[in-house]
C-alpha cells in the first residue's frame, strides 16, 4: 500500500508539470528502491501547453502546438492565450454594475473585455470569432471568497492534503501559494460551473494559520494562476482553535483567554520587531553619516515580518467568529492593533447585527448551511445574508470548501428564498467579492477593461438546474472537460 | 357534599384536564376530524402528473381525493394554497440524525443485534430542522464502521410528539451493512480484522456461516419438538445470530453502504451464496459503472447528487451517476446522510435535472417514491394518491430549484410545520415540553 501510495500519486500524463513529476517521483521512488522512469515525452510537451495569459504566445509554445496538436487534447488546460478577438453575441448580459442588457454582445480582446452593450453597438474586426449565444445568459466569472482549492485532493488521504500547518497556532509565515497545486483535479471540476476566481485559505483550525492567496482557476502553472499572493490573513476565533487534548496532556492555549493572549503577544512581538528594524536603520544611517562601522542588523524573523503588512493596515485580516462574544473579542483585538479587517462567518451572531453594521466592514457570510443552534429557528442562518443586506452591510458568499466550491451559486440562490434580492445574491459572488478583496478594477462585473472572465449558461446563474455552457478565463475559452466528464463519457459509451 | 370532597373532586378534575391537555399537546390527532381540503394548489403527484390548479382532500390522515374538482364535505376545513406547489413529503432513505452520536457500535465488525431505537433521541432538533425542509419520513441507520451494523428505525417527523408516536407504524425492519474503507479503517487502525477488503468480506461470510448453523440448530430443535421429542433441548438464544437468521429468513431489508463497482458485485455474490436479497446500495457512487448489474438484481441505490472526493472510494464519483443508473433501470433515491443536506434534499434532487436531464417527475421521485421503496413504505407514502398517508409539503417557490422553502408540512393530515408561525413554526411543539 505504501509503495502504491508514494509512487502512484502523479501518473505521468495527468498533470503537465515536469517539476512535480520528476521531483516527487524521484525522491519518493528512490526511497523505495525503485527505478525512476524517464520523463515521458507527453509530459514534457504538455508542460509547454498553454502560456501566460498576459503575454503573447511564446515561440516555443507556438512551435509545440504546431507540431504536436495532440498534446493539446491531452492537456486539461485552457486553450492558448487568446489570439484573435472574440464576440459573444445575442445573449442576456447580467453586467452586475449597470443592469441587464437583453440581446447584448461582449467583445473580448487580449484577455480583456473590450466592449459591452446591445448587440448592435458592438463592432468587431473582420477576423473576430463570433459566437452566437442567443437564448443564453452571460455573467462575470464567480468568485469564491474562501476555499481550500489547490490544497487538497482526497480529504481522507493525508498525503494529498496541505490544508494547515498544525505545529503551532501562530503561523502567519505559512503561505498557501507554497502548497497550491495547480494541477489539482478539483480545479477543472470547479471552473466548469462558472467559478473562475477564488480566495485560497488555510483551514481554520488555528487562530493564525497563514496567509491567503487570490487565484484564477486556469493557467499554465501555479505561477500564472496565483494572481495575488498573501492577499489577506485569516484570524480565526470561532471557539474551536484551542488545544483540546486531554486534561493530562493539556497544552497551551486551552481557552479563549489563552488564544487571545497568544494573539496579542504575537502582534506585540511584531511591533517590537519593527521597532528594532527601525532603530537599526537609524543607527546605520547615523553610522554612514559619521563614517563609522555599520551596526549589525537584527536577526530576520519570518514570522514577525509576515505580520507587519497587517499591522500597517495594508492588507485585510479576515476575522472569523460565530457567536457574539467571540465576535466582540476578536474585533476588540483587531481594533487595539489598528488592523484593517473584514468579518467571516458570524453565523450565530444574529442578536448583534446592529453592532456588526456599526463596524462598517464587509462580511463573508455563512456558509448558510451552518446548522442553527438548538434554540434558534430553522432559518436563523439561512436568513442571515438578507438581514445583513437590510442593514447596509456588504456581503460575499464563500464555499468554505474545495470539492463543493462549484456549488457556490446555489448558496446565494438559497439566500433569495429568505429575502435577499436576486441581484444582490449574484453581486455577493461577483462584484461585492471583488470589492472586498480590492480587485474590482479587474474583476466582478461586465465592464470594459476588466479581465474577460465570463460564464455563458442557459439560465439563472443561481439556480441549481442551470447548465453552464461556456467559461472564459482571461479571454480564453476553457475546454468543458474535467476528470468527471471523462469518467462520464468513458462509461456512458460502453 | 362536604367541602373536602369538593376539593378532592376538583383536584381530580383539574388533574384530568391537565393530563388531557398534556396528552393532546403530545399527540395531536389528525384534525379537524371532518377533513381538510387543500385547494388552488399546483399538485405534483409524482405518479400521475401535475394538476395546475388542483385540490387534495384529507380525511382521517389519509389522502381521500385528488383532482381538479371533487365533492368534499362542506364541513371540511379549506386551506387555500394560493397557487403554491404541493408535493408529497420528502423521504430521506439514509439518515443518522436523532441518534445522539450513538451511530456506530464500533467494537466489533459484526453487530446486527444493535437496535437504533435504543439510541433514538426523539427530541433532537435535527428532526425539526429536516421537517422544516420538507422531510416527513426518514430511515435512521447504524453507521458504517461495521461490516454488519445494526437494525434501523423508520420515523415520521412529528416533532413534539413522544418517542413511539414518531415511529412509522408497520414499516418493515431494515439492517445496515457496510463495506470498503470505513470498516477497514476502523479495525485496521487497531491492527484487528478486517484491515483490507479481503478481511471485510471474510468477516461477512463468516458471520453468515454462523447464522446458517444457528438457523439449522433451531430448525432441528423445532422439528424435534414437532415430532413430540420431549428430550429435545433448545439451542441458546443469541441475539446477534437471531438477527442474521432473520436476514436469511428474508425478514430484514438489507441496506448496504458500498461505493465501488467491484464491491457491488462481491456483495451480490455473497448474498446469492447465502440466499438473501439486497434491497439497496447506499452511497453507490460508482453505480454508473455497472448499472445493468444492479438493475438485473432489482437493487436500488440511495446516492448523493454530487458529493465527491472526501475519500478514495469517492474519487470516481460523478454527478451524472444518478441519471445514468436510472436510465439503465436502477431505482434511484437521493439521500442526505447528513443533518445538513436532509434540510434541502429538494435542491439535491434538482441537480439530477441538470446533470443528465432527469425530468421533473424523475427528480422528485428520487426523494419521494423511490426513497420510500428503499425503506419499504412505498405503498404508504411517496406520492399524492388516494389511500396514501397525507404527508404533504406546500412550498414557497418551485421545489426543484435553489430558492424553495416549505411553507407548510403535513404529516398524516396534520400540520407539523408552518413557516408563517412565530418562533419555531411548529403548532405541536412548545419549548420546554
Amino acid at each position: 500500500m505504501t509503495e502504491k501510495f508514494l509512487c502512484g500519486v502523479h501518473p505521468p500524463v495527468r498533470g503537465f508539470s515536469p517539476r512535480n513529476f520528476s521531483v516527487v517521483n524521484a525522491s519518493l521512488c528512490a526511497l523505495r528502491g525503485l527505478s525512476l522512469r524517464p520523463l515521458p515525452l507527453k509530459a514534457f510537451l504538455s508542460a509547454l501547453c498553454g502560456c501566460s495569459h498576459r503575454s503573447l504566445p511564446s515561440k516555443a509554445f507556438r512551435l509545440a502546438t504546431a507540431i504536436f496538436p495532440i498534446t493539446l487534447a491531452l492537456c486539461s488546460l485552457p486553450a492558448p492565450a487568446q489570439q484573435k478577438p472574440v464576440v459573444l453575441k445575442g445573449g442576456k448580459l447580467l453586467t452586475i454594475s449597470h443592469g441587464v442588457i437583453e440581446n447584448g454582445a461582449i467583445l473580448i480582446e487580449n484577455g480583456k473585455i473590450a466592449g459591452v452593450g446591445p448587440a448592435s453597438s458592438i463592432k468587431a474586426s473582420k477576423d473576430a470569432r463570433v459566437i452566437d449565444i442567443s437564448g443564453m445568459t452571460v455573467y462575470p466569472g464567480l468568485i469564491d471568497s474562501e476555499t481550500a482549492l489547490g490544497l487538497t485532493e482526497i480529504s481522507a488521504e493525508e498525503m494529498t492534503n496541505d490544508l494547515i500547518e498544525t505545529s503551532d497556532e501562530i503561523m502567519p509565515h505559512m503561505h498557501v501559494y507554497d502548497a497550491f497545486h495547480a494541477e489539482s483535479e478539483l480545479i477543472p471540476v470547479t471552473r466548469l460551473n462558472g467559478i473562475t476566481n477564488v480566495i485560497v485559505a488555510p483551514e481554520n483550525s488555528d487562530t493564525l494559520p497563514g496567509q491567503d492567496s487570490f487565484a484564477q482557476l486556469a493557467g499554465p502553472s501555479a505561477a500564472e494562476m496565483l494572481l495575488i499572493r498573501d492577499i489577506a490573513m485569516p484570524l480565526n476565533f470561532t471557539g474551536t482553535q484551542r488545544r483540546n487534548e486531554s486534561w493530562e496532556k493539556r497544552k497551551f492555549p486551552q481557552t479563549r483567554m489563552g488564544m487571545a493572549a497568544q494573539l496579542r503577544q504575537a502582534f506585540l512581538d511584531a511591533q517590537d520587531y519593527e521597532q528594532r528594524l527601525n532603530d537599526f536603520e537609524k543607527k546605520r544611517a547615523d553610522a554612514v553619516r559619521d563614517k563609522k562601522p555599520e551596526p549589525s542588523a537584527p536577526k530576520r524573523d519570518l514570522k514577525l515580518e509576515a505580520l507587519l503588512p497587517y499591522l500597517h493596515g495594508k492588507r485585510p485580516v479576515v476575522l472569523a467568529a460565530e457567536s457574539p462574544s467571540d465576535l466582540e473579542t476578536a474585533v476588540r483585538l483587531a481594533q487595539v492593533f489598528n488592523l484593517k479587517f473584514v468579518l467571516n462567518h458570524i453565523s450565530h451572531s444574529r442578536s448583534v447585527l446592529d453592532y456588526v453594521a456599526s463596524l462598517k466592514v464587509p462580511v463573508i457570510v455563512g456558509p448558510i448551511y451552518e446548522t442553527p443552534k438548538d434554540d434558534e429557528r430553522f432559518d436563523a442562518v439561512y436568513s442571515l445574508p438578507s438581514e445583513l443586506y437590510k442593514r447596509g452591510i456588504k456581503i460575499a458568499f464563500a464555499s468554505f470548501d474545495a470539492h463543493n466550491s462549484r456549488n457556490l451559486p446555489y448558496q446565494a440562490g438559497f439566500a433569495t428564498a429568505f429575502g435577499l434580492p436576486n441581484d444582490q445574491a449574484l453581486k455577493a459572488i461577483t462584484l461585492n467579492a471583488a470589492e472586498i478583496w480590492g480587485i474590482a478594477d479587474q474583476y466582478g462585473s461586465l465592464d470594459v477593461g476588466k479581465a474577460a472572465n465570463l460564464v455563458v449558461s442557459n439560465g439563472d446563474p443561481l439556480d441549481v438546474k442551470t447548465d453552464v455552457k461556456r467559461v472564459f478565463i482571461a479571454g480564453e475559452e476553457i475546454p468543458m472537460i474535467s476528470r468527471q466528464t471523462r469518467l462520464r463519457d468513458q462509461y456512458s459509451t460502453k | 357534599m362536604s367541602r373536602n370532597t369538593t376539593k378532592v373532586s376538583l383536584f381530580f378534575l383539574l388533574l384530568t384536564v391537565l393530563v388531557a391537555v398534556a396528552v393532546s399537546a403530545q399527540q395531536p390527532s389528525p384534525e379537524p376530524r371532518n377533513g381538510v381540503v387543500i385547494t388552488n394548489a399546483y399538485v405534483m403527484t409524482v405518479t400521475h402528473g401535475n394538476l395546475k390548479k388542483g385540490a387534495v382532500y384529507i380525511k382521517d390522515g389519509k389522502i381521500a381525493a385528488v383532482g381538479d374538482t371533487f365533492n368534499a364535505p362542506a364541513s371540511a376545513t379549506v386551506v387555500d394554497a394560493g397557487g403554491k406547489y404541493l408535493t408529497p413529503g420528502i423521504v430521506d432513505s439514509h439518515s443518522h440524525i436523532a441518534l445522539d452520536d450513538d451511530v456506530n457500535e464500533a467494537t466489533s465488525p459484526v453487530t446486527p443485534q444493535m437496535m437504533m431505537i435504543d439510541a433514538f433521541d426523539y427530541q433532537d432538533k435535527a428532526i425539526y430542522r429536516a421537517l422544516a425542509g420538507g422531510v416527513t419520513t426518514s430511515l435512521l441507520l447504524h453507521g458504517s464502521a461495521n461490516m454488519i451494523g445494526g437494525q434501523a428505525i423508520v420515523i415520521k417527523h412529528k416533532y413534539g410528539l413522544n418517542r413511539d408516536a414518531m415511529l412509522f407504524p408497520g414499516a418493515p425492519r431494515s439492517i445496515k451493512f457496510a463495506s470498503g474503507e470505513n470498516p477497514k479503517r476502523v479495525y485496521g487502525s487497531r491492527h484487528e480484522l478486517p484491515s483490507t477488503r479481503m478481511g471485510n468480506f471474510e468477516v461477512q461470510r463468516e458471520a453468515f456461516v454462523q447464522a446458517q448453523d444457528y438457523l439449522r440448530s433451531w430448525d432441528d430443535y423445532n422439528a424435534k419438538v414437532k415430532r413430540g421429542d420431549k428430550d429435545a433441548s433448545a439451542p441458546k438464544h443469541d441475539l446477534k445470530l437471531e438477527a442474521l437468521a432473520d436476514v436469511l429468513r428474508g425478514k430484514l431489508l438489507v441496506q448496504i453502504h458500498c461505493y465501488r463497482a467491484d464491491e457491488f458485485l462481491t456483495e451480490i455474490s455473497i448474498a446469492k451464496e447465502f440466499g438473501y436479497k439486497i434491497r439497496a446500495f447506499h452511497h453507490a457512487l460508482e453505480a454508473y459503472k455497472v448499472p445493468e448489474k444492479l438493475a438485473a438484481e432489482n437493487i436500488g441505490i440511495a446516492t448523493f447528487a454530487d458529493w465527491w472526493g472526501y475519500k478514495h472510494e469517492a474519487w470516481d464519483a460523478i454527478p451524472w451517476n444518478a441519471v445514468i443508473a436510472m436510465r439503465k433501470g436502477v431505482r434511484v433515491a437521493i439521500k442526505s446522510d447528513s443533518d445538513d443536506f436532509t434540510r434541502r434534499l429538494n435542491q439535491e434532487a434538482a441537480k439530477t435535472m441538470r446533470y443528465g436531464g432527469a425530468t421533473e417527475d424523475e427528480a422528485l421521485k428520487m426523494i419521494t417514491l423511490n426513497a420510500a421503496w428503499i425503506i419499504g413504505v412505498d405503498d404508504r407514502v411517496g406520492s399524492i394518491e388516494v389511500g396514501k398517508d397525507a404527508d404533504l409539503v406546500l412550498w414557497d417557490g418551485y421545489p426543484l430549484s435553489s430558492a424553495a422553502v416549505p411553507n407548510k408540512v403535513f404529516i398524516d393530515g396534520d400540520v407539523y410545520f408552518d413557516r408563517s408561525l412565530p418562533r419555531y413554526g411548529m403548532p405541536h411543539y412548545t419549548e420546554g415540553q
